[in-house]
């Protein structure tokens, strides 16, 4: 896929090249005014290093349907015609200088008039001061920080479509305090998770938000990254019989507390793991037990706008992956108000789309969305599998909120 | 407390497992294959493609690629690093050409498994079924893997101890000069011993993939704990490679069930640096001369 575009996207160059050669040759340049042959669209995305699996899950499928979708259609509108898009991309080997060169040369060296914005929470933080600086739009769809608000106020180019840690702590902690109010959940939490960012943020929203719910945090324990055995963390919080499970885990330690809480017939009333739960890896790998099973995400799985994305994305991708049921959708609606922005503009003018972007309401596959100081107003933060999909069920006030099948069913044997 | 300690072990027998062919390369072929941990994915990899696409039992799957895994690695030993091995006047010498050479490797490695696979990450269920053992619960694939682990240490220890080509690797891995003198090809000898431990890996990396999540990212962190196992245990010392594999998985999960989860890294560490401070060459490693 890789080479396929940078071999379009040379050819493209070569042709152009050999048109203006003839251009030049044939002295007689009837139109002298260039007219826009493309629109150059430049990204640095983790194809290798620990921000990889992320970003190929994630990013990537949405970068390249999307362009797929678009030049198919005759490219972006601008003004009266169709303009297609060319690809320029980098790989930042997960790392924040390597994502800067990488931005760098696409802001100096290939002249690119959009950048589309890397995976995940550390890298949206590490490019915001470039994109700011050379005044690109930035439209962060796979960054969670309590930040978001600030830095969308300090860089007006930058927009946080995911949201803040305390927004998914705090919702996730009022759905446990409605599940209360209702008989369902008794009092008693166990939490995990991971020593880093993500881990370490949401946990310390939710520590407070749960005291002051009421709950009683019988277990509280954080793993360094890269644990590979989570059965004492998992044997532990089963003694202590509580009534809810919740991991801020990363991806690998979400497929393994899963595992072992099912082996070990650890089945709370609500078990409700983090980043990972809403792949289609953890479908695929564990069937009919992800029944019941709460998670960082969801998304809207009963709108047409949705169902619809997902038989694109199928059939779009290499051996019919997947999206994941939280950020995915979310990216993808990036950039589909990214186009419509640069369509409404009509001509490649950076701060003029900025502008729309921050004023202007967009047709997207999560629905209309308005942004408000450079956030949208409602996100998906808990999500449930429900008979093999990933439905949204906090915040329960968002469109299309699924009611919560509590408590979880028990682990079936796989 | 039983459950701590059982844990423990499997988890040891998993570092260990991971570190054996590590040793053995390191060790007596004095290659130190920065690519490892990268091989041992590629296996997980083969065993993930071998059980999606073919339904193999994975442990049917060993037959498959633990012989490739072993054929692989003597072509890679004669045609990549034998003139490293022709070139080098010492021994030290070759440690630092293979280490440049192997960490290019890693690149490759990588890079084909991310034409192959893409960068995401990837996880099957086989066998993850809870077993009760002395009335705690375990899950099945990972008490095969350390089942199979103490199988593999033993038969290796019991071919290096009381056999004479057995005897023979042996002789190269404390002193080739030596081992020249007595009619020892020491290059076929460093070479097999370098497949063997290719074959090793290719064996970890299956075992490994059917109960941990795995990328074509993720082979730094075998690298590194293998690392750490071989150098505690005294290098191209298999005993040594269990004990230290043993004490390490046995520290983590007495520390994450009695003191706290997030202090497994560091008891690791402390472990490690403690036991390099009484003994530099590990624990059962020869001080050098």
């Amino acid at each position: 896929m890789l080479w396929e575009e940078n071999m379009v996207s040379s050819v493209t160059r070569l042709a152009a090249g050999l048109a203006a050669i003839a251009g030049v040759a044939s002295l007689s340049a009837v139109e002298p005014v260039l007219a826009q042959s493309s629109v150059k669209i430049g990204y640095a995305l983790s194809r290798t290093g620990p921000n990889a699996g992320g970003a190929a899950v994630t990013t990537l499928p949405n970068y390249e349907m999307w362009v797929k979708e678009v030049n198919a259609a005759g490219g972006l509108k601008l003004g009266d015609k169709r303009v297609p898009i060319e690809v320029v991309q980098y790989d930042d080997r997960s790392s924040a200088e390597e994502a800067a060169k990488a931005l760098d040369r696409l802001i100096t060296q290939d002249k690119v008039d959009f950048i589309l914005p890397p995976w995940g929470t550390g890298l949206n933080l590490a490019v915001g001061p470039i994109l700011n600086k050379a005044g690109y739009p930035h439209l962060a769809s796979t960054a969670v920080t309590d930040r978001a608000p600030e830095l969308a106020k300090r860089w007006p180019n930058s927009f946080w479509l995911l949201g803040t840690s305390a927004g998914a702590s705090n919702t996730l902690v009022e759905l446990l305090v409605k599940l209360r109010g209702e008989g369902k959940i008794g009092d008693t939490v166990a939490m995990v998770s991971v020593a880093d960012g993500f881990g370490i943020d949401l946990s310390a929203a939710a520590r407070p938000a749960l005291a002051k719910a009421n709950f009683k945090l019988a277990y509280d324990k954080t793993y360094p990254v890269g644990t590979q055995d989570l059965s004492p963390m998992v044997n532990e919080a089963k003694a202590l019989n509580p009534d809810v499970f919740i991991a801020f885990s990363y991806p690998p330690d979400t497929l393994g507390l899963t595992e072992q809480a099912r082996i070990a017939g650890f089945n709370p009333k609500i078990f409700y793991t983090g980043v990972g739960t809403a792949f289609p890896l953890y479908k695929s790998k564990f069937g009919a037990n992800t029944e019941g099973v709460m998670g960082i995400g969801g998304w809207s799985g009963d709108s047409a706008a949705i169902k619809d994305y997902l038989a694109r994305h199928k059939a779009a991708s290499a051996n019919g992956a997947e999206p994941d049921r939280w950020a995915s959708a979310v990216t993808y609606a990036s950039l589909q108000m990214l186009q419509q922005a640069i369509e409404r503009v009509g001509k490649i003018d950076r701060e003029a789309v900025i502008k729309d972007l921050q004023t202007g309401t967009f047709d997207t596959v999560i629905g209309k969305v308005k942004l408000e100081n450079n956030l949208p107003t409602k996100h998906w933060w808990v999500g449930q599998w429900q008979g093999g999909e990933f439905y949204g069920v906090g915040p329960a006030s968002n469109e299309g909120a699924r009611a919560p099948v509590v408590p979880k069913p028990a682990w079936k044997a796989p | 407390m039983t459950n701590a300690i059982f844990t423990g072990l499997m988890l040891g027998g998993m570092y260990a497992l991971i570190a054996m062919g590590l040793t053995l390369q390191y060790g007596v072929a004095r290659i130190m294959n920065l690519s490892y941990g990268e091989f041992l994915v590629a296996a997980s990899f083969a065993s993930y493609w071998l059980f999606t696409g073919w339904a193999l039992n994975p442990l049917l799957g060993l037959a498959i690629v633990v012989p490739i895994g072993f054929g692989v690695s003597i072509i890679l030993y004669r045609v990549l690093l034998t003139p490293l091995v022709r070139r080098a006047p010492t021994r030290d010498a070759l440690e630092v050409d293979s280490l440049l050479a192997t960490f290019g490797m890693m690149f490759i490695v990588q890079g084909i498994m991310l034409t192959m696979f893409g960068g995401a990450y990837f996880s099957y269920s086989f066998l993850s079924i809870p077993v009760t053992v002395f009335g705690e619960t375990l899950a099945l694939n990972r008490l095969i893997a350390f089942g199979l682990a103490v199988v593999f240490g033993l038969a290796l220890y019991l071919a290096l101890t009381r056999t004479r080509f057995g005897t023979a690797i042996r002789a190269v891995a404390v002193d080739p000069t030596a081992a020249r003198l007595v009619a020892i090809d020491v290059t076929s000898v460093s070479a097999f011993a370098f497949a063997l431990g290719g074959a090793m890996v290719a064996a970890a990396g299956v075992l490994v993939s059917m109960f941990l999540t795995f990328s074509a990212s993720s082979g730094v962190i075998f690298t590194m704990k293998a690392l750490m196992v071989v150098v505690m245990g005294g290098v191209g010392n298999l005993l040594g490679c269990l004990v230290a594999g043993l004490a390490l998985g046995l520290s983590e999960s007495l520390v994450a069930t009695f003191v706290d989860p997030g202090l497994t890294l560091a008891v690791n560490f402390a472990l490690f640096l403690g036991v390099l401070l009484v003994k530099p060459a590990g624990l059962f490693g020869r001080a050098q001369r």
